[in-house]
């Protein structure tokens, strides 16, 4: 059994699993946001995809947001886990678990990590549709640190 | 020699997921330059680039041994 805080694997994901990591006898909540593979997209239909990522990079990356999770809520515990390769519809993509000890913390830490995940995690979704693929990228508008650079201070442990 | 490592459509459009390259000493838009000289098709203007793993600028200088990836716009999640 692993005890890594965050993996990139390319089997299903155990969500129970992932919420066990951030179990902690202070917790009052644990948040679990469950990202699922979408049919329809603005009418088109995906028939399903394929995730590719870079993931040494990827779980640095991870530990960067967990990083950045502790400076804003210091008792926020943090677990993801995300799949690569081929999933079908409704697959769990990704599972982001946040316990501490109260509710309100434990929502807006989780909405947080998906958010900088959809911004500096190097991970790719290639769509299949009926009538081709694309690769599809999220983040034109954005870039990879809010002000421009990494705020890369004290090293804190996030594993 | 440095590790050019490519990814979603970029790997597609080259063919290769990794490139063993004679550039060190180059810095990052050089090399994007190199890239898109040699490539036509593949346009680095919207990549990211990380040296080493980590996010770089186009003025980072790549050493000996560096692996740069390119980071095409990301969609994880």
């Amino acid at each position: 059994m692993t005890t890594s805080l965050f993996e990139i694997i390319d089997k299903s994901i155990d969500v129970e699993e992932v919420r066990q990591k951030v179990t902690d006898r202070n917790a009052g909540a644990i948040t679990v946001f469950i990202g699922t593979v979408r049919e329809m997209t603005k009418g088109k239909k995906t028939l399903h995809l394929e995730y590719q990522a870079y993931p040494s990079m990827a779980i640095k990356m991870f530990e960067q947001i967990c990083k950045e999770i502790q400076e804003r809520w210091p008792e926020a515990k943090l677990a993801i886990t995300h799949r690569v390769g081929h999933l079908k519809i409704s697959d769990i993509a990704v599972v982001i678990a946040v316990s501490s000890p109260h509710r309100k913390m434990a929502y807006e830490a989780n909405e947080y990590a998906i958010d900088r995940i959809k911004q500096i995690v190097p991970i790719w979704k290639k769509e299949y549709w009926e009538d081709g693929t694309e690769w599809i990228g999220d983040q034109l508008e954005n870039v990879p640190y809010p002000k421009g650079n990494p705020s890369m201070g004290e090293e804190e442990s996030c594993d | 020699m440095i590790n050019i490592l490519l990814f979603a459509h970029l790997q597609e459009m080259i063919g290769e997921s990794k490139l063993c390259l004679d550039l060190a000493d180059h810095t990052v838009g050089q090399i994007k330059e190199w890239m898109e000289t040699q490539y036509s098709q593949v346009n680095l203007q919207h990549v990211m680039t990380a040296v080493n793993e980590e996010f770089a600028t186009d003025a980072t200088v790549v050493k000996k041994g560096d692996t740069i990836a390119f980071i095409p716009p990301i969609s994880g999640g």
